[in-house]
C-alpha cells in the first residue's frame, strides 16, 4: 500500500505535452468591486492519452481554469494572465479566429448539465454535423453518415432516429453522450470534461465514465477531468491537482494521493467520502466550515480557517512568507507547512525533507 | 395537428355564442336606440314605433336574438342602418383594408425592432443600448391617435410627402378582385394603383405599428441577453462554430421564442381594428366602419363586425399556436 507506483503511462510522460498552463490567472474585475482571484497561478500540464483530474469543491475555480483555457470566458471584466499552450502554441491572446478553428477541431468541452448545455430548438443530428461542417470539409450525406457512426461510438442505440430527434426527448445518458459525441466529432487532441457526470444518475455515470476512459485509452486523448467526486478521480485520473481557492494546493499520481493525501485539505475530502466497508454507525468526518470561510493567499494558507492542523505560522504575518508550492517527494508537490504525517512511512517523511 | 386544429375550431362555437349573447344584450341596454339614431331627437313616438316595427325591433328580445342567431350562422348579419348595404358584404370590402394595414405595421415593427432589439443587447450598456431602451418606453407611452395625427401633419399636409387619407387616390380607376388594394394592383398589373395604396399605408402603418415595434424591441433585448448567457450558446462557442453561425442558429432562434408570442398577441390586436389610427386617416377599415356604427347605434354592424373579428381573432391565435411549434419542438403538438 505504502509502496509509490510507477505512473501507468510512463512513457508518455516523456512525451510532449499536448497542453501546458503556466502561472494562470483570472481575475474578475468589477467597477467599484474588489477584483477576485479566481485562478491564483495554476499551472500544470497534460500529455496525450493521459487523464489530469482538477478536483475541488465549487467555487475553487476549476471550471474558470477550463474555460481560460478553452478562451470561452467572456471578454469584459476579466483579466487572464499567464500562459496557455497547446503544442507549443500560445492561446491566450490569440485572435478569435484562431481560438474558434482549433475550439471543437483540436481541443473540445464536455459540460457539466447535458440538458442546458445542447439547444433546445435544434435537432441532436444538426448539433452534431455543425461541428463537422464547420472544421472537416464535408458534404450533406457525409457528415450525417459520421455524425450517425459518432452517435454509435458514444453507445446511442438507433443514432439514425436519434439524429432527428430534439434534445428534450433523450434521456439525460443520452443527452451527455450526445454532447460526447459533439466534442469526438473532429477527434480532438484535448478534452476537457466539466463534471460531465454531476447531473446523472449513479449507473448512467458509471457508463459515461467507462466511455471516456475508452476514449482516451483508443485514441490517445489527452483529458482533463474536472470534478468535485473523488469517486470518478479514483476511476479514471493518472495525475491529480487539488485546488483551493483558486491555486492548486496539492498534486501527486492518482494512487499516492488516496494512499497518503498530505495536505489536510486532501486528507479531508477522503475522509468525508463515506464508505460501504465502514463500521455501521461510524459518523462521517465533513470538513469544517464551508468554502466561503478562506483568507486571501496573500494573508496565509487559504483553507487554514478550516484546517485541524494549522498554526500560527500558516499567517503571512507570522511566518513572514506565503505559503509556497513546494517539491514533496518524487511526482509530488505540496502547499502546506503542516502536512499530515505517514510514520509507517519513510519515503514520504524524507522525501519531503529532502525536497526542501 | 389536425386533430388540435379541429378541436380550437370547436372551441369557437362556445366563444361565438357566448360573445353574441353578451353583445346582444349589452346593445339593446344602450341609451337611445338605433330608432331615434336614425330618425333624429326629434322624431315622434310614432314614427319611432313604426321603425321598431319595420325591424323587428318591438319584439321579445328573446325572439330577436333567436332570429339573429338564426341567420348570423348562414353569415346574414342583417343590412346596416346607416348606408343600408349587406353588413357581411361592408366587412369583406373593409377587412382586407385592416389586413394590409396591419401586415405593413407588424412588418415595420418587426423589421425594425428585432435586429434594434439584437444590436442593443449585443452592445449592452452602450448608447445605442440606451437609446432603444428610453426610445421604446417613448413608443409605449406615446397616445397613438397622437402620433397619427402628428404624422399626418407632417408628412401629410405640410411636407406633403406621403398621401393622408383614404386607401387610394380617387383618381386612380382601380380594378377590384379581392378588395386588397396593393395585392389587387399586382394581380392586375396596374402597378401604379399598387404603389399608391402600398403609400397609403405607410403613415397609418408606422403609427399603428410603433407600439408592436416598441414592445418587440423590448422583448427582444431582454430574450437576447437571456440566451447569451445559456450553456448552450458556450456549447456553441465551445464547438468552434462561426460567429455567424452561433448568432443565427443559437442566439436568435432561441431568443425569437418569446418576441413570436408578442408578435402573435400584437397582430391579433391590431387586426381588430384599429379605430383611433384609422379614424385619423379615414383608412377604410374595419375599425373605422366600428366607430362610425356605434355613433349610428347600427346594432346589426357591430354585431355582425364583432363576432366576424372575434372569428379572426381565434384564427390569428391558432396561427400563432401552430406557429409555436415549428418554432420550439418542446411545445410542438401532435
Amino acid at each position: 500500500m505504502t509502496i509509490v507506483e510507477l505512473p501507468p503511462h510512463g512513457d508518455d510522460r516523456t512525451g510532449r505535452p499536448v497542453l501546458e498552463v503556466d502561472e494562470l490567472t483570472v481575475t474578475f474585475a468589477r467597477k467599484g468591486e474588489q477584483p477576485t482571484h479566481a485562478v491564483d497561478g495554476v499551472s500544470f500540464s497534460v500529455a496525450p492519452g493521459e487523464t489530469v483530474g482538477l478536483v475541488g469543491e465549487s467555487g475553487c475555480g476549476k471550471s474558470v481554469t477550463s474555460l481560460a483555457i478553452m478562451g470561452l470566458l467572456p471578454r469584459r471584466g476579466v483579466q487572464v494572465g499567464g500562459s496557455v499552450r497547446f503544442d507549443g502554441h500560445e492561446l491566450l491572446g490569440a485572435s478569435d479566429r484562431t481560438l474558434r478553428r482549433m475550439r471543437g477541431a483540436d481541443m473540445a468541452m464536455v459540460f457539466q448539465d447535458p440538458l442546458s448545455s445542447l439547444n433546445p430548438t435544434v435537432p441532436i443530428g444538426t448539433q452534431v454535423t455543425e461541428v463537422l461542417f464547420e472544421h472537416r470539409e464535408m458534404s450533406r450525406k457525409e457528415a450525417v453518415d459520421e455524425a450517425t457512426r459518432l452517435l454509435d461510438r458514444v453507445g446511442i442505440p438507433d443514432p439514425a432516429r436519434r439524429l432527428k430527434e430534439y434534445p428534450h426527448q433523450l434521456s439525460g445518458g443520452m443527452r451527455q453522450r450526445a454532447l460526447i459525441a459533439m466534442a469526438l466529432a473532429c477527434s480532438p487532441r484535448l478534452l476537457i470534461a466539466d463534471e460531465p457526470t454531476t447531473a446523472l444518475d449513479v449507473t448512467i455515470q458509471a457508463q459515461i465514465l467507462e466511455l471516456l476512459r475508452e476514449l482516451v485509452v483508443d485514441s490517445g486523448t489527452a483529458l482533463v477531468m474536472i470534478t468535485h467526486d473523488l469517486g470518478v478521480v479514483a476511476g479514471l485520473c493518472d495525475r491529480v491537482h487539488v485546488m483551493y481557492a483558486g491555486r492548486i494546493i496539492e498534486s501527486a499520481d492518482r494512487h499516492d494521493l488516496f494512499a497518503r493525501p498530505r495536505q489536510p485539505y486532501t486528507g479531508g475530502l477522503l475522509a468525508s467520502v463515506p464508505r460501504l466497508d465502514g463500521a455501521r454507525g461510524v459518523p462521517l468526518h465533513p470538513i469544517r466550515g464551508s468554502a466561503r470561510d478562506v483568507i486571501p493567499w496573500t494573508e496565509g494558507c487559504a483553507f487554514a480557517p478550516r484546517c485541524d492542523n494549522a498554526q500560527d505560522d500558516c499567517l503571512t504575518e507570522v511566518a513572514g512568507s506565503t505559503v509556497p508550492l513546494e517539491l514533496d517527494g518524487p511526482g509530488r508537490e505540496l502547499r502546506c507547512r503542516h502536512p499530515l504525517e505517514y510514520p509507517r512511512s519513510p519515503a514520504g517523511a524524507t522525501a519531503s525533507g529532502a525536497a526542501r | 395537428m389536425l386533430r388540435f386544429i379541429v378541436r380550437r375550431l370547436l372551441q369557437l362555437i362556445p366563444i361565438l355564442l357566448g360573445l353574441s349573447l353578451l353583445l346582444f344584450a349589452w346593445l339593446r341596454a344602450l341609451p337611445g336606440g338605433p330608432a331615434q339614431a336614425a330618425l333624429g331627437e326629434r322624431a315622434t313616438p310614432e314614427a319611432i314605433a313604426r321603425y321598431n316595427e319595420l325591424f323587428g325591433l318591438d319584439q321579445p328580445l328573446y325572439v330577436q336574438y333567436l332570429r339573429f342567431l338564426g341567420r348570423a350562422v348562414q353569415l346574414d348579419f342583417g343590412n346596416s342602418a346607416r348606408t343600408g348595404r349587406a353588413v357581411t358584404e361592408e366587412f369583406f370590402e373593409r377587412m382586407p383594408g385592416t389586413i394590409e394595414l396591419t401586415l405593413f405595421a407588424m412588418l415595420f415593427a418587426i423589421g425594425v425592432g428585432i435586429p434594434l432589439g439584437y444590436l442593443a443587447a449585443r452592445r449592452h450598456g452602450s448608447w445605442l443600448d440606451s437609446t432603444s431602451v428610453i426610445g421604446s418606453l417613448l413608443g409605449v407611452a406615446t397616445p397613438v391617435f397622437f402620433l397619427a395625427y402628428l404624422l399626418r401633419l407632417l408628412f401629410a399636409v405640410e411636407l406633403g410627402w406621403l398621401p393622408g387619407s383614404g386607401r387610394q387616390e380617387v383618381r386612380i380607376d382601380a380594378t377590384r378582385i379581392t378588395n386588397f388594394y396593393v395585392l389587387d394592383g399586382l394581380l392586375t398589373r396596374e402597378f401604379d394603383a399598387a404603389w399608391d395604396a402600398f403609400l397609403h399605408l405607410v403613415l397609418p402603418g408606422i403609427a399603428l405599428g410603433t407600439i408592436p415595434l416598441a414592445i418587440i424591441v423590448r422583448i427582444t433585448r431582454a430574450s437576447v441577453l437571456d440566451v447569451v448567457n445559456e450553456d448552450y450558446v458556450r456549447t456553441a462557442n465551445a464547438k468552434g462554430l462561426a460567429t455567424a453561425t452561433v448568432r443565427r442558429r443559437h442566439i436568435v432562434r432561441n431568443a425569437l421564442l418569446p418576441v413570436s408570442t408578442t408578435i402573435g398577441l400584437q397582430t391579433g390586436l391590431l387586426l381588430s381594428g384599429a379605430v383611433l389610427t384609422e379614424t385619423v386617416f379615414a383608412f377604410g377599415g374595419v375599425g373605422s366602419a366600428i366607430f362610425d356604427a356605434i355613433f349610428a347605434r347600427d346594432f346589426a354592424v357591430l354585431q355582425g363586425f364583432i363576432l366576424m373579428l372575434a372569428v379572426v381573432y381565434v384564427l390569428v391565435n391558432l396561427l400563432v399556436d401552430i406557429s409555436y411549434g415549428l418554432l420550439d419542438p418542446r411545445v410542438r403538438v401532435r
